[in-house]
Order: structure tokens, then sequence, then C-alpha cells
């Protein structure tokens, strides 16, 4: 009983202290006009846990600094003009929100990397519904973690890699979640390095000068339901292990060294139900192992999967390969990688026994594309009735290509 | 000139043999689209049928019209018709109604099929341009080999050799050099060597539209520059054009000097 009572009493208090704190928990009003004309002033006067609501209009503030837990909403859009003149938001404390401000104009320096939005040594930050544009590095999270970005705007104009920034960059960061951004015109759209436990999920990544998502030594990590087009190269993912790349769209990366996604030196990751839709090269992958790559829609590109080399105990299964002018190239002859039940658009095997799987191998390698690895100009005798009668006698008795790299058991009927 | 082409041409329209190569393609058309029930895929199925058959065809015809009608054309000569005319009546008739037949041929099936409603449409228009195109190249050589030889077995032998010269022999040599000269730059000499033989124009032509994204993979800056733009189009259809007229200017050439 007693010990009950006690428990009761000390719920109270705690309701107590809670309401208190709101209750003390100042809202501060900041518009041109009014008693409070700047962000930064106010938030120097604001106490821990208080609110700012920023008026719309115009505020011509840069290297603003919150230093302690605040709530800053903007009312409408209100534009923080930064005038190029340096960074514009600087988070130094745990529990922080920004949400709906226009930040636009970031200095660009060539020593200094100054972003629109940068979290130091924070945790429990929640950065939302933000618009950023014409910047440098857009959110730039350092030595962060348990936070969240969600549904921002970030629009770059970036036209040469040495002069402009990173969309969304995490560096020494983890457990954070990057939801339904949309980066565009950045160097790369989303940039990781050392960044573990990161959820990256229905983000689009388009138009940017190098990557649309960068990982560098960055592990355990998961990125779902994004879409990657028009950049560089979609998906870059390099010295990483134990990364998760799910349901992703990768369209229309186009250009001679443009990849859907580049792997390399990464170990022990999953690659499914992700669609390659008109890349030049689908996956470009390098030094990877231990990887399963199940259940990927492969239409249209170029090479669907290029093999550079030192790829081993990798396994392709039910993976769709739908008219791609390559479907496997391969520089070596030695194979440890299995492919096993895909569906190729190109087999021209049959099924007696009508169990839905061909009866005959396919071999995906064509000996042309050892070819055109060995000289790039014979691109252009890409489906000439010669390249297909030698494609045929190799494939036939093949001397050039692996003769293990085959699937057994392709399928008959598309994987729905 | 027209008087002959209408003789010719009903003639041909009447014969046993376009009716053939009319139903051939109708049936390659509906069986296509029947197996596969895809536009875009079935379109890639017809390039590779495209150049290959068209330019065979239009050589044997083109040979075998020629020798059988001699007699026709004789008897034409004796009137007062220009050279000339009597040639390229006959030329433009056989042409024209093989280039019907394919039209119509491959057409029929596709617009059945809603090829109207889908967006593969332009694939397919540019296929049958280039097969036109084919047709007139290849019928309008195959009238330079029967003219020059009077031997038809002969000619028929020179005409089935320059197609699997031109399908087959030439990319096999373009291979050759290319590899053997692997450490030179070698883009414009592919892209130049590509132009000079109609079947492989007709099929970088295609390609452009199909599988750009794997023509784009190379690194080198005018292939970049002729694949990227329309650039490589616009060039393509140009020598393309300049390849019909070609054929067209020798017969004349031979048809002046030739005596009967």
């Amino acid at each position: 009983m007693r010990t009950d009572t006690q428990h009761n009493a000390y719920m109270l208090v705690c309701i107590l202290l809670v309401l208190t704190q709101t209750v003390m928990a100042k809202t501060w009003t900041v518009c041109t006009s009014c008693e409070h004309s700047s962000i930064k002033g106010t938030i120097e006067r604001a106490e821990a846990h208080d609110t700012l609501l920023v008026q719309k209009g115009t505020y011509r503030e840069y290297e603003i600094l919150v230093d302690k837990p605040l709530y800053i909403k903007g009312i409408g859009y209100p534009i923080v003009d930064g005038e190029k003149k340096g960074e514009i938001f600087q988070v130094r404390s745990d529990h922080v929100t920004l949400d709906g401000l226009f930040i636009i104009n970031v200095g660009v320096s060539y020593t200094k990397d100054n972003a629109a939005i940068r979290v130091i040594q924070s945790k429990d930050f929640l950065i939302q519904n933000m618009v950023l544009e014409q910047l440098f590095f857009g959110i730039y999270l350092e030595k962060s973690s348990h936070g969240k970005v969600y549904h921002n705007r970030i629009i770059g104009e970036a036209v040469d890699e040495y002069n402009s920034g990173n969309g969304i960059q995490l560096w020494y960061s983890s457990d954070i979640e990057v939801r339904k951004n949309h980066v565009q015109g950045t160097r790369d759209g989303i940039y990781l390095e050392f960044s573990d436990q990161i959820t990256i999920t229905g983000n689009t990544s388009m138009d940017n000068l190098r990557y649309g998502l960068h990982f560098m030594f960055s592990n355990h990590d998961v990125y779902t339901h994004n879409t990657f087009e028009n950049n560089g190269a979609g998906v870059a993912v390099m010295f990483s292990k134990f990364i998760t790349m799910k349901n992703n769209t990768f369209r229309k990366n186009w250009g001679t060294a443009a990849y859907g996604m580049l792997l390399k030196e990464i170990n022990d990751a999953e690659i499914s139900n992700n669609t390659f839709e008109e890349n030049t090269i689908g996956i470009n992958i390098e030094g990877s192992n231990r990887i399963d790559y199940t259940d990927n829609d492969f239409i249209g590109n170029g090479w669907a999967i290029r093999v550079i080399g030192a790829c081993y105990t990798n396994t392709f299964k039910g993976n769709n390969f739908l008219y791609n002018s390559f479907d496997i190239s391969y520089n070596s002859k030695l194979n440890d990688n299995i492919f096993e039940s895909n569906y190729w658009s190109s087999y021209t095997g049959y099924d007696l026994d009508r169990n839905g799987i061909g009866d005959v191998p396919y071999r995906p390698v064509k000996l042309f594309s050892y070819v055109v690895n060995r000289t790039p100009e014979t691109i252009v005798l890409l489906r000439s009735l010669f390249m297909d009668i030698i494609d045929f006698s190799e494939r036939v008795s093949p001397v050039f290509t692996p003769d293990n790299l085959q699937d057994a058991q392709p399928l008959m009927k598309i994987r729905p | 000139m027209l008087k002959i082409l209408k003789y010719s041409f009903y003639d041909l329209i009447r014969s046993r043999w376009s009716y053939v190569y009319f139903l051939f393609y109708l049936t390659l058309g509906f069986v296509l689209l029947f197996l596969n029930n895809d536009v875009s895929k079935a379109v890639i199925t017809l390039m590779n049928v495209i150049i290959v058959l068209i330019p065979l065809i239009g050589t044997i015809f083109g040979v075998m019209y020629y020798y059988n009608s001699r007699e026709f054309t004789e008897l034409l000569l004796a009137q007062p018709i220009k050279r000339s005319s009597i040639f390229m009546g006959q030329y433009f008739g056989v042409a024209g109604s093989l280039t019907l037949s394919l039209v119509l041929g491959l057409g029929i099936p596709f617009v059945l099929y809603g090829l109207l409603r889908s967006n593969a449409i332009f694939d397919f228009s540019l296929l049958l341009v280039t097969g036109a195109f084919l047709t007139f190249i290849f019928v309008g050589l195959s009238f330079v080999i029967a003219i020059s030889n009077e031997n038809k077995i002969k000619g028929f032998g020179y005409a089935v050799l320059l197609w699997l010269f031109l399908a087959v022999v030439y990319d096999g040599l373009f291979l050759m050099s290319l590899i053997v000269f692997e450490e030179y730059p070698l883009d414009t000499f592919s892209l130049v060597a590509t132009m000079l033989n109609p079947i492989d124009l007709s099929r970088i032509l295609i390609l452009l539209k199909l599988d750009i994204s794997a023509l784009l993979g190379y690194t080198g800056a005018i292939f970049k520059k002729f694949f990227g733009t329309d650039l490589g189009f616009l060039v393509s259809m140009a020598v393309l054009f300049l390849w019909t007229v070609l054929p067209i200017l020798g017969l004349r050439h031979k048809a002046k000097r030739k005596d009967f």
C-alpha cells in the first residue's frame, strides 16, 4: 500500500513538472515589423524549450546559432536570406526542431563547407518541411544521432563538382532517419560518410552532378523506396558493409560513366525488389562479395550488370532481365557467382515438361560484351548479323566466356 | 516514264511474288505480335528481319525482274522513248511495289494490335522508313549489276555476293580492323566505316532509338556528339539518302551507254 501511494505521488510530481514546463515554455513571434525582428536576437533571448514562430517575410541573417532546445517554426515559408555570406543555421543542442523555413543564398567557399543547416554533436533533432535553394551544402549533420530529416526540398544549381556541395550530408552520424526529401541539382544528393544505422526512405534524388546517394565507409544502413533519376550515377555504395537496398527505382542515369548503382568493395549486402530502367549500366560491381540480388527488374539498360572483377559468392536469383542490350558483362574467365531462376527476355530455350523452368541452361554473357570490353568502339556493331552469328557459336560451345556462368533454371514466364 | 512505271508497277502488283512477299510480312507481323503481345519487343525482332531480309529480297527481286523483262525492255527500246525513262520507270516500279508490300504487310497487323495508341509508333515508322530506303538502295544496286552483266548466272552471283558482303562479311572485316588497330583512336574511323555500308547505317539509325543507353557507354567525344544529340540521326538520314541516289545515277549512266 505504502509503496503504491509513494508511486502515485511520484507520478503526480512528474506530471506537474511536465505541466509547469509546458506552461513555462514561452512562444516568441518573430516578424519583420514586430518587437522581435531578427531570428538570431530572439534565439539569444529565448529559454530552453521555447517556441519561435517566424512570420512571413524576408530575414537577411546568417550564422544563426541554435544552442538550446528550441522549436523554430516558419509560418507561410518565411525567407531566410544568407546573402552568400556564410553558413545560415548552426544547431549545437539536443531536441531542436526546425520547421517550414525557406533558406536561400548559402555562401560558397573553397575552404569551408558552408551549409544551410548544420547540426553539430546533437541528438533528437527534427528538420522538416524546409525549402533550401541557391545553396552550397544543404543539410549537414556532423557527429549527430537519433534525429530525423523529413520532407525537405533541396534545389541546387550545381554546374561544376569543385564548387558545389552535397544536398544532405551525414558525417560520423548514426541512427538517423532521412525520409521523403526531394534533392536535385547538387553534387551528391545524399552523402553518408562513417555513418551507421541510417534509414533512408521515400526520397527523390535527381539531376545531381555526381551521385544520387553516396555511401562511404558506412555500415548497417538501409535505403528503401527511393527514386534516383538522371544523376551522374544513381547510387554509389563504396567500402561499406551490411547495406540493405530495397524497392528503389534507378532511372535514366545515362552517360559514359553513368551507373544505376555502383558497388565498390561492398560486402554482405542485400539488393532486392529494385527497378533499374534505361541506365547505361544498371549495376557496376567491383570487388564485392556475398551479396544477394533477388527479385530486381532490369529493363532496357545498356548493360544490366557489369562485373569488373574480384566478386565472389554473389547470388542472383529471381530477377527479371528485360530487353537489355547486354544482360551480364564479365571481364574474367573465373566465375564464383550463382545465377539461378532468373527470367531472361532473350532466352530462346524450351520447356518440354511444362514446369515453368527452361530445359536448356541460359548463358547470359555474350562474346560480344568481351569484345566491347576490349575495344569499346566495336559498340557500333551492336545487333549486327555478324555479331549474332559469333554470339550464337560462342553460346553453343563457350571458349571465351566462363563455361560455368549459366542460369541452369531460367524461368519461362516473367516474374510478376 | 510515268507510264512505264505504271505498267511495271501494275505488272508486279498482279504477280504472284508480290503477294507472297506481302503475305510473308503480314504473317510475320501477326506472329510476332501474337507471340510477344508487346509492341516494343516486336520492334527489336523486326529490326533484325528488316536489316537482313529486305536487302536480300530487294537484290534478288531486282535482278530477277530485270532479266525477266528483258524482251519487254527491248521492245520498248525500239519505240521513241528516252532510255533513262524506260529504266527509271522499271526501277521505281519494282522498288515501289516492294515497299508497298512491306508497309502494308507490317503496317496492318501493327495497326490492328493498337500501335497507334502505343508510344512505339515513332520507332515503328522509323523502321518502315529505313526498310523503304533499303529496298530502293538494293533494287538500284541489283539493277546496276544486272545491266552490266549479260550472263544471268553471273548477274545473280554478283548480286548475292554483294548482299553477303554488305550483310555479313563487311562487319567481319570491320570488327577485325577495329581489333587490330585498337591502339589507335578509332571513333571517327568506326563512324565513317558505318556510313559506308547501307545495312550498317540503317542498323545504327534504328539503334539510336532502341539501344541508346548502351551506345552512350563508350567514352569518346565524337561518339558522344554523334549519339547524344540529334546530329547522329540527321547525318545518318542524309547519308542514307545519298546511298539511294548513287545507284540511281549509276543506273542512268549505264543505261545511256549500253549497247543492246
